[in-house]
């Protein structure tokens, strides 16, 4: 993975300094609450419902096991120990003190982190396909391409101030795991003809209150072009995109405002003045930036391990474990596992310092040192040998960490909700809960198959609930919490948003909805069809139809839309 | 005599910046004697009258006006000024650069506004080079926002290589 130089190194120290004079300057009554609320969120430091939260920097999902030992020992020493992953591929402290969080910083800064622009109008956390490197449908990794941008974002002069916080995701792969289209940009790597490496560049795509896929501006951007073209794209937006009302300051809204045609003029006419300009990338920079991902230090193994197939055979529980948290490698004998997050009673993507140590040592035993967090809110340990996968699986069960339901039910995608975030209009975390108590009979799960299923506590659609098969929304209706559940949203090549069902739910009204839905999947499924399929070719009525049986509604809940401070959304 | 920092220092200054009443006609506004930073209505509505005129010229950009108005003119300026209303409205930051790296601008461009320092380390790069900060804060203690960090990625107008180049260029032969 990427290791900092010298350089990168001088320049994170000096934003650590550059915060801790801030804290104290705003401490000192020299910078007022306002004026420190941008730069205090672009270091990641919310004030939420109960006090701070401090968001960390993982960028694009890349973790040495150092790193996450020290994220141990700062969630211990800082924090209640435990920390929390979000879909950015980064890690919330729920509970840190205002007045430590320069020592935080510092802490962070000794193993290469930072908390830099994970939150505010800038550029966040660029985030990506979490088996880049070892995915068997990669083009090519996506990462080094994530680290030019990193550094092309950390601190851009022109772009820290820009109408509404903008998310860019790189996809490489067949299959995209990355979300590419509900991002400001979307990055869709491409080899063409010649071999050359470019990107077909999507924009304007985005959830909370006005969720939209990207639109396709550009077929095949040549690499070197990739940053003059951002350039490009973060000036238009920067000068022409909406300031007089945050809801609709996302670039999605000024994408739609022109139309694609005039947006996509505008780009390549800004584009035209800087194409072949200081900012074009030579291919010795793509080298320099590539060698740090160079491959581990894969052995030659035989495709298959003759004892860990016949393990398959005999232990049941560790043979579903495989199905569902096991995924294809592109070395023979490899394999990636996902350690699940998601475990019954547990908060989805909370990991306690004791899991920390447990899969940092994991990790250096089995994954050459360095593992991965997804947007799914689990973490990934690339390259293990096929002969390793029952220890890992037994030791991460120790640990609660190999619960067999990625990809399942209750492998949710959720927020954490109005339990803690101040923005929340609903909690989320208790409907996780209940969803995962009604839901507890693993071979049911594996029955019903490949779902998803998000929660997200409010419009600012953290928690994805418009890309899952069933998205739950907290909305605050005369001040009660109720849910609004949409269905037929995806991710990946096919994404789509999903559709509102009907009337909003009471809280304990939601497990048996999710009941009631997937009653009607398993009644008509055919053969080998998921969720997704049945819904799509029987449409939304029969589901309709028995979520609300029993369930009269008069109204249907509107969505409060109560000015909330948004700022730090 | 108010104070702003150019070029790295407090300098005292006296251009003073003139914003038209709402609804008043730019033909009709009295230009007050001295250094004056134009708003870009009157340049336009009597650029050939200041042309004619003596005085040197100054005009200011509010944040939603782009620089391309200015584009065959910016050489007549001695001083060109950049408004942030607020400073969380990073508009200006292209406005400087464009002047900069489009059309070649060599003048002053002067921060206008809510300009504070924690900000001024971006300006700067973008080729803000004079900075107006809100009178009530300590315009001494600002100036070490000029210079927070010692490298950086991007290139700007300050700097004419992005980083990558540059460490190609230092790696051992």
């Amino acid at each position: 993975m990427y290791r900092y130089d010298s350089t990168d190194q001088q320049i994170i120290d000096e934003r650590v300094a550059q915060y801790r004079d801030q804290i104290a300057r705003h401490l000192a009554g020299e910078l007022s609450t306002d004026e420190l609320r941008p730069l205090r969120l672009q270091n990641g430091l919310y004030i939420q419902r109960h006090g701070p939260m401090l968001r960390i920097a993982i960028p694009y999902g890349m973790l040495a096991s150092t790193q996450l030992r020290k994220l141990a020992e700062i969630s211990r020493r800082y924090d209640r120990s435990f920390g929390h992953f979000t879909t950015r591929q980064n890690m919330q402290l729920n509970w840190p003190q205002f007045e430590e969080t320069p020592d935080i910083l510092a802490e962070l800064a000794s193993v290469e982190m930072h908390a830099v622009q994970t939150s505010g109008n800038c550029v966040r956390n660029i985030t990506t396909d979490h088996f880049a490197g070892c995915a068997p449908d990669e083009r090519a990794d996506p990462r080094p391409y994530c680290e030019l941008m990193r550094q092309w974002s950390t601190f851009h002069p022109e772009f820290a101030f820009l109408p509404r916080k903008f998310k860019i995701a790189v996809n490489a792969a067949a299959a995209d795991r990355a979300v590419i289209r509900a991002h400001d940009i979307g990055l869709d790597l491409r080899i063409d003809d010649s071999g050359e490496i470019g990107f077909r560049v999507f924009v304007g795509g985005g959830l909370g209150r006005t969720p939209i896929l990207g639109k396709p501006i550009r077929d095949f951007l040549p690499r070197r072009h990739l940053l003059s073209y951002l350039d490009a794209i973060l000036r238009v937006y920067n000068r022409y995109g909406r300031r007089d009302n945050m809801y609709k300051a996302r670039i999605k809204i000024l994408l739609q405002a022109l139309g694609v045609e005039e947006f996509t003029r505008q780009v390549e006419d800004e584009w035209a003045h800087l194409e072949d300009g200081p900012t074009t990338v030579s291919d010795a920079e793509f080298e320099r930036i590539a060698a740090h991902f160079t491959p581990p230090a894969w052995e030659t193994l035989p495709a298959a391990d003759p004892a860990h197939a016949a393990r398959l055979t005999t232990d049941k529980a560790f043979a579903n474990w495989v199905k569902r948290c096991v995924q294809a490698h592109k070395t023979p004998g490899y394999a990636a596992v996902t350690l699940s997050l998601k475990a019954p009673g547990v908060a989805p993507g909370d990991i306690t310092d004791t899991q920390m140590v447990a899969v940092a040592d994991l990790a250096d035993r089995f994954s050459f040192g360095e593992l991965r967090v997804s947007h799914e809110q689990n973490v990934v340990l690339a390259d293990v040998r096929q002969s390793d996968l029952y220890e890992v699986w037994q030791i991460a069960r120790s640990h609660r960490l190999a619960t067999a339901n990625i990809g399942l039910l209750t492998d949710m995608i959720c927020c954490p909700g109005g339990d803690l975030c101040s923005l929340a209009n609903a909690r989320s975390i208790p409907i996780a809960d209940a969803v995962q108590q009604k839901f507890d009979d693993l071979d049911y799960l594996h029955d019903i198959g490949d779902i998803s299923l998000n929660i997200s506590g409010c419009m600012n659609s953290c928690g994805h609930h418009h890309v899952a098969n069933i998205g739950i929304l907290g909305v605050d209706k005369n001040n009660e919490e109720w849910y609004q559940i949409t269905v037929g949203g995806q991710q990946g090549n096919a994404a789509a948003i999903g559709k509102v069902i009907g009337p909003s739910f009471y809280a304990q009204e939601v497990p048996l909805v999710i009941a009631a839905l997937i009653d009607v999947y398993l009644e008509n499924r055919s053969a080998s069809e998921r969720f997704i399929d049945t819904w799509q070719r029987i449409g939304m009525e029969p589901f309709k139809a028995r979520a609300y049986i029993g369930r009269d509604r008069r109204r249907a809940a509107k969505i409060d839309s109560s000015e909330r401070e948004l700022v730090n959304a | 005599m108010p104070r702003i920092i150019k070029n790295e220092s407090i300098v005292e200054d006296d251009w003073q910046v003139l914003t038209p009443a709402d609804g008043e006609a730019p033909e009709a506004v009295a230009l007050p004697d001295g250094l004056v930073l134009l708003p870009l209505s009157i340049w336009l509505a009597r650029r050939a009258e200041l042309i004619a005129g003596q005085r040197p010229l100054g005009v200011w950009l509010d944040s939603d006006e782009g620089p391309e108005a200015l584009a065959g003119d910016v050489d007549r300026f001695a001083v060109i000024g950049v408004n942030f209303p607020k400073f969380t409205d990073g508009r200006s930051y292209s406005s400087a650069r464009l002047l900069r790296e489009r059309y070649g601008y060599q003048g002053e461009i002067r921060a206008l506004g809510d300009v504070l320092h924690d900000q001024l380390f971006y300006m700067r790069r973008c080729g803000i080079d004079a900075y107006a900060l809100r009178a009530d804060k300590d315009i001494d203690k600002a100036l070490a926002g000029l210079h927070v960090f010692s490298e950086t990625y991007q290139a700007a107008a300050d700097q004419t290589q992005p980083l990558f180049m540059r460490r190609v260029a230092q790696e051992p032969a």
